[in-house]
């Protein structure tokens, strides 16, 4: 049992009260010690993802209970990945809430990013549904604070919105996991991927609904049509480096169905057959085409990005609801890159703001700034609409590939082709009316200019687009990881022998002693391991 | 008692429903307040239903089931927590534009506050 994997959970739950306290009115230290935490983090979650990449299954049973009974976190390729995706991202933000100054309009800004870290870290790792859940309010709970820091009426209103929403979505939660442990008498993953392969197919109803409602739960979290209403105006309010940090947060409800729809309630498992294939691709096609209507209909940038958002999620989820390995391999790698786009470019919506003082797609005159900020709008854009050479190319074409051999291969092309050219329109609109058409604009020599933005905000954003670049350049090793991944999800034998075998206060010590002898490698190595550190 | 729970959660279900329908925050609230209300007793409910037995292993016959206690205790502070949250959000909202509607204002209503103004 290795204990680092509780830190990327703990680290910053230490930061935050520590910030709070010790550093409340220095804005100086309270940013030393946020951007430390954020590196400290990465550095965590690089030791996991590193530990976890050969295939082992990390477990940290809380208060050594074993695992039907306690609360278990489990690293994996997956959770251990996303963890070090959450940790390189806020580094990014954080870095650009310092340079704009973002942090100061508001009270409490890095104690809240500190809490949303731990939030997205403890729903990446827990292993118990129950906890998911728990981890699901205080990524939210963080992000209510963060989506009105800095105040002013159009963002309450919007984080009305956006809270109501949230509640409304964690009301339905706990609905859905009320019954299941009804149904199965259990809320731990492994447990009940154990279980639901006893129930009789022909008493699924209970389990049907079940899962019904936590895939709609999810789906909310991800904002995939018709659930998303809650993102555009609550990512257009929400201040930059926010929305930035919130580009993963809808990539928690993807990682939430690909844990629970293969893991629990897998594509061949008959107790749910049908519920995957009927809804999960057509509602994926569905918010990708939306999102990239939304990004030609958008009248202000920031609304056009949000779309763009939704429009990525659909992508990620179009992969995950082909049920095969190709596809989650290549879902996995456009939802790294989609997220790292979809932060770089809120980062730059914000910088245009800052030079031209709104983001209303209309022409106005060039300001300080606007040439280095338009070269990295037109890189961000071509990542996010996919087009050659970055690595949104690369992940659409992964997703392309392997629809080919899933359901509706036609409908899946014709839709992904089609809304990559809406939204390469979109985009080159947008581009060239705030970028190209400034120089025809009289200069008013009487306004007072723009400062242009700090050197720091660039460095960020420029951080951001030199991971997309590796990104693109390690395509093939980073798509062979995924593929190791996808693997991995799709044979979770081993992930369920590890929570369940290993030996704690209650656990079945005999069992375990017997598993350990016959396959050796996955609970066993990972104990032994902890011990060292 | 199975039948007067159940219709307990319905009818709390229902109520919440339609009073967030109404989209203005206060009756919102009070809906999402009574969904909350709704999910507690399923959850509570969720562990089977039974009267007078203590949820400690005590002798292995009659007992009722722990977690979902616990499960309940967790969501009930949660879902309080984030009550306070939202309440102290659309008030400042509130105070702010002076109009409580949870969706975007309708036109007829920014018209007249337009003339007011």
């Amino acid at each position: 049992m290795t204990h680092w994997l509780i830190a990327p959970v703990v680290l910053p739950a230490m930061v935050a009260p520590f910030i709070i306290l010790a550093a409340r009115y220095h804005i100086g230290i309270q940013r030393v010690f946020s951007v430390v935490g954020v590196l400290v983090q990465i550095a965590i979650a690089l030791g996991l993802a590193l530990r976890t990449s050969d295939g082992t299954v990390l477990l940290y049973q809380l208060g050594d209970w074993a695992a039907p009974f306690g609360i278990v976190l489990v690293g994996d390729r997956l959770s251990t990945m996303l963890v070090l995706l959450t940790a390189v991202l806020s580094l990014f933000v954080l870095l650009y809430a310092i340079g704009s100054k973002w942090d100061e309009r508001g009270r409490h800004f890095h104690v809240l990013f500190a809490f949303q870290i731990m939030g997205i870290s403890g729903a990446f790792l827990t292993g118990d549904l129950f906890n998911l859940f728990v981890f699901f309010e205080v990524l939210l709970i963080a992000s209510y604070g963060l989506m009105i820091h800095s105040g002013g009426n159009a963002r309450l209103r919007a984080g009305v919105q956006y809270v109501l929403f949230n509640l409304l979505g964690s009301t339905l939660f706990l609905f859905a996991l009320g019954a299941i442990y009804a149904e199965t008498g259990t809320l731990n993953m492994a447990d009940l991927a154990q279980r639901t392969q006893l129930i009789d197919p022909d008493a699924s109803a209970g389990i049907r609904v079940a899962a019904v409602l936590l895939i709609l739960v999810f789906a909310i979290k991800a904002a995939i049509v018709p659930l998303h209403f809650w993102l555009p105006s609550s990512y257009a309010e929400a201040p930059a480096p926010v929305a930035a940090l919130f580009a993963i947060m809808t990539k928690v409800g993807g990682y939430a169905i690909i844990r629970v729809y293969t893991l629990v309630f897998p594509a061949d498992l008959e107790l749910t057959a049908g519920l995957h294939d009927v809804w999960l691709l057509p509602a994926a096609l569905l918010s990708m085409a939306v999102g990239a209507v939304g990004v030609l209909a958008a009248k202000k940038l920031d609304r056009l990005v949000a779309f763009a958002v939704i429009s990525s999620m659909g992508m990620v989820m179009i992969g995950v609801a082909l049920f095969s390995e190709a596809g989650l391999a290549a879902a996995l790698y456009y939802m790294i890159h989609s997220t790292l786009a979809a932060a770089s470019l809120f980062l730059i919506v914000d910088l245009v703001r800052q030079s031209r003082g709104h983001v209303k797609l209309k022409t106005a005159a060039p300001v300080a700034g606007a040439a280095l900020t338009a070269g990295v709008f037109m890189a961000a854009a071509i990542a996010m609409t996919g087009l050659p050479p970055l690595s949104g190319f690369v992940g659409k074409l992964m997703i392309l590939q392997a629809a080919l051999d899933g359901p509706l291969p036609v409908w899946t092309w014709a839709l992904i082709l089609v809304s990559s050219l809406v939204s390469v329109v979109g985009f080159a609109r947008a581009g060239s009316t705030i970028f190209w058409k400034a120089q025809s604009v009289e200069v008013d020599e009487t306004a007072e200019p723009a400062a242009p933005p700090a050197t720091l905000s660039y460095v960020a954003v420029g951080g951001l687009l030199a991971l997309l670049l590796a990104l693109t350049g390690f395509a093939g090793r980073v798509y062979e990881y995924n593929t190791a991944t996808a693997a991995q999800l799709y044979a979770p034998q081993p992930y369920i022998d590890t929570v369940m075998n290993t030996p704690g206060k209650l656990g079945r010590a005999g069992d375990a002693k017997a598993d350990y002898d016959t396959d050796g490698k996955t609970g066993d190595e990972t104990k032994t391991e902890g011990e060292t550190h | 008692m199975e039948f007067l729970v159940a219709s307990a959660i319905g009818i709390l279900t229902a109520a919440g429903l339609y009073l967030v329908t109404r989209l203005r925050t206060f009756p919102v609230i009070l809906g999402v307040s009574l969904l909350t209300y709704a999910v507690n007793v399923f959850l509570f409910a969720s562990g089977r239903l039974t009267t007078q037995a203590p949820p400690i292993l005590t002798d292995a016959t009659t007992y009722t089931d722990p977690l979902p206690q616990a499960l309940v205790l967790t969501a009930i502070v949660i879902s309080f927590g984030m009550t306070a949250v939202i309440v102290m959000i659309a008030l400042g909202a509130y105070l702010g534009t002076d109009d409580d509607h949870v969706d975007d204002v309708p036109a007829k209503q920014a018209r007249k506050k337009g003339d007011a103004a």
